[in-house]
């Protein structure tokens, strides 16, 4: 199973470190993990993509809330949440293919940002589904590159308050 | 020695090393105190802080290379940072699930000035350990342990800890609770006690493993279901509900599915525990268990004339009447010391458990002597893992330090050995210490008067740093030469020449379950 998790840190040198070495001595495999500075300049926000089942998530969130420099973690596993990447993706291109490619791109809401001779650069968001299943869609024309973010992710609704962690 | 220091006095312990390879050379010492939760503070020195990255002299990623092996590290960039940073890194050390913290302080930063400011209370918003438990799963443990009919303590270094000892025997003897500890909880409870069971797991007593598989309900206290202690896993106290009490939320269900959780404090929780927890006598368990104590008690061949190691142990434990520290390496000598040597009070047994480290118990005894001088301090040793650290001889006769050290000396790599014959169709690989090259390729059939010289001579090896050294290799010799040591009031090592061959009984090999138990060589 799929986990997006939530995780506000110090916004420290040798966090990010600490939560991929944290990953890499367990065994467990980080999907995606993108970090930024939140509203609050001393803490950032991690979002961490996992594939496990019950055990591993449950592991990942107690090993992480057990490092010192984690002040939070969520997961949005029972929650409402909104949760998007962006994409750019170059697509081969020829007169031919135009007119299907535009429209193509139009029904998927990506914005086109570069047109060369051959091809067409493409930025997208959406969540990965979503991209997913555009790049199956173009696919047939031939992808020159691709270049993906990786998942952000805020819950709906509720604000998620920094508030004392407990732990061990 | 910080590590010993910390284990025997339940205070945190420190060391200082310095940059680059002093660095390096304490990792294995911090993966220890991090396996078994001692608390310690490592200040280590790094080049100045213009030349980190640099590959200066004698640099090394200290806080990159200790991450993992330390519940937190520091690099203080900025002298003004150093104080906080210094009384951070002891409140984390001793607070929570106990464990080393190391500080790397560059060259620049400690000669640099500012003025002192070293705060009263450490407040980290992003560490807040849990001592109280939750009262509605202490509630529901109680529950449990009342109906229960066969329950069992299995208590852990996380006991001794909390200073929870007292709370676990009055809780074991109100309800007729019969209590195995881990090998670091060795004298957590009185051993030879009719509700002692003794250490369970791989080298656990027979009784133990028994009570443990028959169990209906297992209360687990600061313990964390070691490979060693579980055997195989799916096969762990089957017919058991687990009650698990543990500071540290990552121990729970880690490795055994868990019932009933309790985070927190093992005192506090047995605290709120034990006024709930019904007066209660448990006959027909009691009576089982003790027809498994007598079925397989722990045993040698008491009676013949060979010097068997756990004969050496037996008469330690009775000349200090189990008041001694005792500091172990690894290896068999480790396993019979932990069956064998029965410590009375919590901190008397100091051993490398996760880790396993080999090199630990000579420091680690320097460490508890330096701790508490009043104390007798023995290092039992194996003539393998002696050789490890006993370098470490220097500090303590320059200090006046006066630990005892008793090498049962095998010529092997004794628990390498044992298994070579029991699992490797008596392949001796490399685990003889007294092979040369012009032994046999595939010698298994060691004897003392055929094999070369044994190196090094332990008896003049003390004697060059101005220690007494006495070889015993008979065994009516061996009680007046530990009499001998504890009279003594200087550094003293007997080279104690045991059977070569001995094994350790009961064992569970790796994979078994603990129903598995084999108590005797083909039997």
């Amino acid at each position: 199973m799929r986990h997006t998790v939530s995780v506000l840190v110090e916004n420290k040198f040798g966090v990010l470190a600490r939560i991929s070495t944290l990953f890499a001595a367990r065994g467990f495999n980080i999907d995606s993990l993108s970090v930024s500075e939140t509203e609050e300049p001393a803490i950032s926000r991690m979002t961490i993509v996992v594939k496990g089942g019950a055990y591993i998530l449950e592991q990942v969130t107690k090993q992480l809330n057990k490092l010192v420099d984690v002040i939070k973690v969520t997961d949005f596993k029972d929650t409402e949440y909104v949760e998007r990447s962006l994409a750019l993706i170059k697509i081969n291109m020829t007169k031919s293919t135009q007119n299907e490619l535009i429209k193509l791109i139009g029904i998927f809401r990506a914005r086109i940002e570069d047109i060369s001779q051959n091809s067409v650069t493409v930025e997208m968001t959406g969540n990965e589904n979503k991209i997913n299943a555009f790049v199956k869609t173009v696919m047939p024309y031939g992808i020159k590159e691709t270049c993906r973010t990786s998942v952000v992710a805020l819950g709906r609704g509720h604000t998620i308050k920094i508030k004392e962690k407990r732990n061990g | 020695m910080a590590d010993g220091y910390a284990r025997s006095t339940g205070k945190p312990g420190v060391c200082i090393a310095t940059s680059g390879p002093g660095a390096t050379n304490i990792v294995t010492g911090l993966a220890a105190a991090y396996m078994d939760s001692v608390p310690m503070v490592a200040i280590t020195g790094q080049v100045a802080t213009n030349v980190i990255g640099q590959d200066a002299f004698q640099e090394a990623d200290t806080t990159g290379i200790t991450r993992p092996v330390t519940k937190h590290n520091f690099l203080v960039k900025d002298v003004k940072d150093l104080a906080r940073t210094i009384k951070e890194a002891f409140y984390i050390a001793t607070t929570g699930r106990p464990g080393p913290v190391l500080v790397d302080i560059p060259i620049d930063v400690q000669r640099g000035i500012c003025e002192f400011i070293y705060p009263e209370k450490i407040e980290i918003r992003s560490y807040k350990p849990t001592y109280e438990g939750h009262s509605g799963q202490i509630k529901k443990a109680v529950d449990i342990i009342n109906n229960s009919e066969r329950p069992v303590f299995y208590i852990g270094a996380g006991v001794i800890a909390s200073n929870a000892e007292k709370e676990i025997i009055e809780i074991s003897k109100k309800a007729d609770i019969p209590v195995t500890n881990t090998l670091l909880a060795v004298g957590a409870y009185p051993p030879d006690t009719n509700l002692s069971l003794g250490m369970l797991g791989m080298h656990g007593t027979f009784c133990a493993n028994k009570a443990v598989q028959a169990a209906d309900v297992i209360i687990a206290v600061g313990a964390r279901f070691d490979d060693r202690c579980t055997g195989k896993v799916c096969d762990f106290a089957k017919k058991a509900e687990i009650i698990h009490i543990d500071i540290d939320p990552t121990a729970i269900s880690k490795v055994v599915d868990v019932d009933i959780p309790v985070v927190g404090d093992a005192k506090t929780v047995l605290k709120e525990m034990s006024a709930t927890i019904e007066k209660k006598e448990r006959k027909d368990w009691i009576k089982t268990i003790d027809g498994w104590k007598a079925e397989h008690p722990l045993s040698y061949d008491r009676n013949d004339d060979k010097l068997h190691p756990q004969y050496v142990i037996e008469k330690i434990s009775e000349l200090t009447k189990g008041e001694a520290i005792i500091a172990t390496e690894v290896g068999q000598h480790q396993m019979w010391s932990a069956q064998y040597y029965k410590a009375k009070y919590p901190r008397l047994f100091l051993s490398s458990g996760g880790l396993g480290a080999m090199g630990f118990g000579y420091p680690a005894g320097i460490g508890a002597k330096f701790g508490n001088p009043d104390k007798e301090v023995i290092v039992i040793a194996g003539d393998g893992s002696f050789q490890m650290n006993m370098q470490e001889m220097a500090v303590a006769i320059l200090n006046d330090i006066d630990v005892k050290v008793a090498i049962l000396n095998n010529q092997y790599l004794g628990n390498v050995r044992q298994w070579q014959e029991m699992f490797y169709g008596k392949r001796y690989s490399h685990s003889c210490l007294a092979k040369r090259k012009k032994c046999p390729k595939w010698c298994n059939t060691p004897s003392r008067d055929k094999c070369p010289v044994y190196v090094p001579d332990f008896v003049k090896w003390a004697e060059s740093y101005g220690a007494l050294g006495i070889r015993v290799t008979d065994k009516k010799d061996v009680v007046p030469a530990l009499k001998k040591m504890l009279e003594a009031k200087a550094s003293i090592v007997l080279d104690i020449w045991v059977e070569i061959e001995e094994n350790i009984f009961p064992m569970v090999p790796v994979g078994a379950s603990l129903d598995d138990i084999i108590t005797r060589m083909n039997g």
